[in-house]
Order: structure tokens, then C-alpha cells, then sequence
């Protein structure tokens, strides 16, 4: 049993059945994981049509048939992370996620929790907090910005011309937008080494609740 | 018996249960990945005309719609010196250079279709004799390359007021000599930077980029922009095109 369920049940009896990950969360995190995955696959192709840089994608990792299937797949995903990401600031901030769970339940409960559980992964002072977190999750922040707003830029740089001008150029636009994709898988990696390293954090990104199994050596909450 | 005699082990279905259902979630993964796996590949290549292709080609009709709504006829394309233009400019086709058609120049004559009232095809020299402009712009193509090159000619709006073209209609459809063809929406073809090209870039006498007529469009991806132009019509039918029929954005503007 890990750290953080033992902590949350001592607090709480119920924790186990608590929701910690609403279903709204839940779906538009895997949405966008699905969306973002797929339109990299197709992103490969058009950077081979055309590669920045001298490499190229082996075209067997490049789906899309060709240079229009691949485009047209991904116009498709951005539709669909467009949405995805509507559904999820809005909803997030009417039902009051953000401030109950990103701000409060997060940088209170979750944080320290998480904290002990890395704490043979990443080393950090005592009292301090996880600085590889930190980056981290500002960084992907970052990223996503700069790849919305080089993305519009590639996209329509007449019609966005001062975004074209901000990044210098459309061909500047589009070198930003490649290293902030790669920052992205970066990221993403790193994101899913940690949540494989806690135990019961993709499980509940699934269920939405903690495991449901009581501790066995340590003996079940009363 | 006990279960743990060697000789006469006793098997039961429930003993393996765990792994039965260890199996069976690894068999319904593998399978849900080669589902996966094959929309990925042969979904969407535009051509084969299944669901997704279906789902990709609205998709696209969508995009169109998004992007005329962005459009701004005063957004004009940025503009550059003599000293950025790309030497040698890039030549790309559907097919390779030596295939470049060369037309001779006295012979040549540019027919009318569709919504125009004087459908009088028109000669060289007399596209010379109407008001000539140029432009220093870039050039982005839908592979992601993109090139600086400078352009004279006619501004389109200007040729087509001349010839009575109905400015009302949707759209203005281009037939090209390499059998290219491709078609815009009216508000592009009357931009300001939108021009009927009679100078091109390279050497002089150099026809592969689109002698003696070519639509050079700045708020359009490269291949909006047809070369060897042999007919302009208008129309209220969207004529689609060479690359838009095989499945690339009709609209596809900058």
C-alpha cells in the first residue's frame, strides 16, 4: 500500500471511495493524451515533407497514408484539443475544480503526499518543494502556449501577422513549434515515469478513486 | 486427494482464473492497439473513402469555412527587399522540371469562361498595356518549405473589373497548360496583393515558373498559386482543384 492512500485514509475513512479525479478530468486528460499522441504520429509526416533539420522521421512511424492525409488528421485533432481544452477551462471553473483541486486538495494533501512517495526517486532538501515538480509543471504550461501560438502562426501568418511578427517569421514559428513538441514528449515522459512510480496514479486516473483494496500488513481503516 | 500430490494433481478452473483473466486483458489491449494502429494507417489517407475519410474530408469543408471567416481583405502579406529573395527560387510540380511546359510567347492567348461579360481572350501585349505593379513576398508551400521571390504583373482585381467579371460570384477557377488546375474564393482573388504574373523569378527567358501567365496569390499556400494559366473562369460551383480533389485544403490561405 502506498504512503499518500495510507495518509488520506488515516484523515478520512472514506477516502478510498472519495472521487479525486473527477469524470470531466478523467476524460479530457485521456482525450487530449489520445489527440496529442495522434497528432504527433501525423506531425511526423509533415516535418519529413519538408524537415527542418537534416533528419527525418523513419517513415514507418509517420501515419496519415501521405503529406494530405497527414494534415487533414491533424486539423482533425486540433479541432478535437480545441474543444477538449474549451470543455476543460470552462467546466473547470464553474464547477470550482480549479480552486478545490488544483490549488487547495493539490498543493495541500496531494503535494506532500507525493512528495514522500518521490522521495527516494528525486532528492530535495527537507522543507522545500520538489523542484523537478515544479519545472515541470510550469514548464508544460509553457510549452502548450508556445505550441498554440506557433501553431497559429504556421497555420496564418498574413491573417496573424503579429504573432508572425512576435516569433520572427514563419519558418521561426515552425522551428518553435518542433522543439516545444519535442519539450511536450519531454514532458510527457517524464509525467508518466512519476505517475508509474507512485502506485494507484493511473489506476485512479481511470476509476477517479484511490485503490480500493485496504492496507494488508498494516490493517484495514476502521 | 490433496491438490499437492504430484502424481494425481487436481486441476481446477478457479486456480487459474487470475491468469485467464491476465490473458484475456492483454488479448483485448493487443487487439484495442491494432484497431488503433489500423485507423491510424489506412484511415486517413483520403482515398479510400471510408468513415474517416469521411469524418476528414467535413472536417476539412469546416476548416474552409473557419478560414473565410478569418480572412481580412486589409491584411496584407509582408513584404521584402531585393536582398532577400531566394536564389535559385525552388521549382515545384506535380511533376519533375524537364516536364515544365514552355509555351511561345506570340501564340499564347488567355481564355474566359463562365461569369465574365467579355469573354475576348486576351494576348501578351495587351496584359502588358494594363497597369503593371511587382512584389517582393514569400512564397510558403503546403510541405512547409518556404521561398522569397519577386513577381510583376497585373493586379488581379484590376483585370478582373476590366474584363466584367461578376465580383458577386463565390468563385474564380484557374485551367493551367501542365493540366494543373486549382480554384479561390472571390475575396482572395480581389486582395490587393492578389496579382496576374507576368514577370517571374529566375533568369530572363527562364519559363519554368509559370510563363507567360501565372496567379500569384501571397495569402495562399504555394500551390493556390497556378502556374502556366491558360483560363480563368467564374463561377458560383466550387471547381475544386488538382491537389484539392486528392484530398488537400481547398482554402488553404496564409
Amino acid at each position: 500500500m502506498t504512503i499518500n492512500v495510507q495518509i488520506l485514509q488515516k484523515s478520512d475513512p472514506n477516502a478510498s471511495d472519495r472521487i479525486i479525479h473527477p469524470l470531466f478530468v478523467r476524460l479530457t486528460q485521456w482525450n487530449s493524451a489520445f489527440a496529442l499522441f495522434m497528432k504527433i504520429m501525423n506531425g511526423r509526416k509533415i516535418y519529413n515533407a519538408a524537415p527542418v533539420y537534416p533528419l527525418q522521421f523513419p517513415p514507418d512511424i509517420t501515419p496519415g497514408g501521405w503529406l494530405a492525409g497527414a494534415l487533414a488528421g491533424v486539423f482533425a485533432k486540433i479541432w478535437l484539443l480545441s474543444i477538449n481544452g474549451i470543455v476543460y477551462l470552462v467546466y473547470g471553473v464553474v464547477s470550482g475544480h480549479y480552486w478545490r483541486s488544483l490549488i487547495r486538495f493539490q498543493a495541500m494533501a496531494a503535494y506532500r503526499n507525493i512528495r514522500l512517495e518521490l522521495k527516494p526517486l528525486i532528492l530535495h532538501g527537507p522543507g522545500e518543494h520538489n523542484p523537478v515538480q515544479r519545472v515541470l509543471y510550469n514548464a508544460v504550461i509553457w510549452i502548450v502556449i508556445l505550441l498554440v501560438f506557433s501553431g497559429l502562426t504556421m497555420w496564418k501568418p498574413v491573417q496573424f501577422q503579429s504573432l508572425a511578427h512576435f516569433f520572427g517569421g514563419y519558418d521561426e514559428a515552425r522551428k518553435v513549434h518542433f522543439f516545444a513538441t519535442l519539450g511536450l514528449a519531454l514532458f510527457t515522459l517524464i509525467h508518466l515515469s512519476i505517475a508509474m512510480a507512485v502506485k494507484g496514479t493511473i489506476e485512479s486516473m481511470f476509476s477517479g478513486r484511490l485503490a480500493q483494496k485496504p492496507p494488508k500488513k498494516i490493517g484495514a481503516p476502521k | 486427494m490433496s491438490a499437492g500430490n504430484p502424481k494425481n494433481p487436481k486441476i481446477s478452473l478457479r486456480d487459474f482464473r487470475p491468469q485467464i483473466a491476465r490473458i484475456e486483458r492483454r488479448l483485448f489491449l493487443k487487439q484495442g492497439l491494432s484497431l488503433g494502429a489500423l485507423t491510424m494507417l489506412s484511415g486517413c489517407t483520403l482515398k479510400d473513402g471510408d468513415a474517416v475519410d469521411k469524418l476528414l474530408w467535413a472536417m476539412s469543408r469546416w476548416n474552409d469555412r473557419v478560414q473565410a471567416a478569418i480572412f481580412d481583405h486589409g491584411k496584407l502579406a509582408r513584404t521584402y527587399s531585393e536582398a532577400d529573395i531566394t536564389e535559385p527560387f525552388p521549382f515545384n510540380a506535380y511533376y519533375e522540371q524537364p516536364m515544365a511546359p514552355v509555351i511561345y510567347g506570340p501564340d499564347y492567348q488567355l481564355e474566359l469562361g463562365g461569369l465574365i461579360s467579355n469573354k475576348r481572350p486576351w494576348r501578351i501585349n495587351e496584359l502588358r498595356a494594363l497597369p503593371q505593379t511587382n512584389q517582393i513576398t514569400q512564397h510558403i508551400c503546403v510541405e512547409g518549405w518556404s521561398a522569397i521571390g519577386k513577381w510583376g504583373g497585373v493586379t488581379f482585381k484590376t483585370f478582373l473589373e476590366r474584363i466584367g467579371a461578376d465580383l458577386t460570384a463565390k468563385y474564380v477557377g484557374f485551367k493551367c497548360a501542365d493540366k494543373y488546375s486549382t480554384s479561390i474564393d472571390m475575396p482572395s482573388a480581389l486582395h490587393p496583393q492578389t496579382l496576374l504574373t507576368l514577370d517571374f523569378p529566375g533568369q530572363p527567358g527562364e519559363t519554368k515558373y509559370g510563363f507567360p501567365v501565372k496567379v500569384r496569390i501571397p495569402t495562399k499556400l504555394g500551390f493556390k498559386n497556378p502556374k502556366f494559366v491558360t483560363e480563368i473562369f467564374v463561377t458560383n460551383d466550387n471547381p475544386g482543384g488538382y491537389w484539392e480533389n486528392q484530398g488537400y485544403n481547398w482554402f488553404s490561405g496564409s
